[in-house]
């Protein structure tokens, strides 16, 4: 006689299963970013308008993560640290990740081309192309270069809320993605250096896995350094002014001083107080990006006040 | 006489997926509602529509040219 009390039914997903489709928590720092690109151009858009530019931006944001979870749902149920995804974890199937992250992205690109231009649009469209077919599918696994490249795509939506006020291109935006786009590397090593296992398991050709910690921590305080002249250049230009200048100085000392001494340790040390700097260096590289921007809207509303700027 | 249909058992399982999916697409509605009055109220249509002739265009439509004077037959220097 079969026992049918040990049937157990397949997960039912619910809505906040889907949410998380869209990684919530990059769509969050894609919120911020696209806010400050946005608000610090020197064209006002109605609120409606903004809140509209914004919202899609992040959904265009979510489809391309929809798309790279349902491209890297093999790789994700072996990594610690990706196995709860949702469709890793038996919750959402993979085709449905897909036709979310197809609707989602086609939706967003046409609302946002709507709502402010067609040039916003296009670059969003290009993002989400970047993101999951550039990066997701060809370089991840094929380089250890791949989140330099791959960066690009958490680079844009800064530029795309710049965009989305002005209708072009310039400097200023062009220097916001310069930041993040540089900032990427170094960031996302010093998760590496104590997240290796995770992609040694999956064959993810991560620097740590293909030319070791030493190189990889070369690499940390290599693109620190030229991360430096980007962060402060923006300082210079016609979003930038001393509040933000004075604030970019000390972070960029501080994570500077962070790299030299990730630079600086062997895997011995690093062991020995599992990762203490490295994990410090990750954690600051956050705030590092939040406090940029977050000094750039600081000098927004002081332009707007009649103070700050140069 | 009709009476209610019995609530099969999958709608109580995926209330919450059916609830997030309404709300999300009343919230749609709502800002593409919103959305509209702004860009009428303010006059911008945007680009598609900003041709000389096209309903709601800013663009006026260009008056008539005047008809070219007739040739007298005389020789300009």
């Amino acid at each position: 006689m079969t026992d049918i009390r040990s049937f157990e039914a397949p997960k039912e997903a619910g809505f906040g299963d889907f949410v998380q489709l869209l990684k919530p928590r990059v769509m969050s720092l894609v919120v911020f970013t696209a806010m400050v690109g946005l608000l610090v151009a020197p064209v006002h858009l109605h609120p409606v308008v903004a809140f509209t530019a914004i919202l899609f931006i992040a959904l265009g944001a979510g489809a391309s993560g929809a798309l790279n979870m349902w491209w890297d749902a093999d790789i994700d149920a072996i990594m610690r640290r990706t196995k709860g995804r949702p469709v890793p974890a038996g919750l959402v199937q993979p085709g449905e990740a897909l036709a979310i992250g197809l609707a989602l992205s086609g939706i967003s690109v046409v609302m946002l081309a709507l709502a402010t231009n067609i040039l916003a649009g296009a670059l969003l469209a290009f993002t989400i192309f970047f993101y999951a077919v550039v990066y997701s599918m060809w370089l991840k696994r094929s380089t250890p270069q791949n989140i330099v490249i791959g960066g690009a795509a958490g680079a844009f939506p800064p530029m795309i809320g710049w965009v989305a006020a002005t209708g072009s291109v310039s400097v200023e935006a062009g220097l916001m993605f310069m930041l993040i786009f540089m900032w990427t590397p170094p960031h996302f090593w010093a998760l590496a250096l104590f997240m290796n296992e995770d992609y040694s398991k999956a064959g993810v050709p991560m620097l740590t896995v293909t030319h070791g910690k030493k190189v990889t921590r070369n690499h940390v305080l290599g693109y620190t350094l030229a991360l430096i002249p980007f962060a402060l250049g923006l300082g210079f230009t016609s979003i930038g002014g001393p509040v933000y200048l004075a604030v970019s100085v000390l972070l960029n000392a501080e994570f500077l001083r962070g790299a030299y001494r990730i630079w600086k340790r062997d895997e011995v040390m690093a062991e020995a107080d599992n990762y203490k700097v490295e994990k410090a260096v990750f954690r600051f590289s956050l705030l590092y990006l939040f406090l940029h921007f977050g000094a750039l809207l600081v000098e927004a509303v002081l332009h707007s006040s009649g103070m700050g700027g140069w | 006489m009709a009476f209610p249909a019995p609530e099969h058992e999958i709608h109580r399982r995926r209330f919450s997926r059916n609830l997030g999916v309404g709300l999300t697409l009343v919230c749609f509605v709502a800002l593409v509602f919103a959305l509209t009055v702004v860009k009428v109220t303010n006059g911008d249509l945007g680009h598609a529509n900003d041709a000389p002739g096209m309903l709601g265009s800013t663009v006026p439509i260009a008056p008539e040219l005047p008809a070219p004077a007739p040739a007298t037959g005389a020789v300009s220097p």
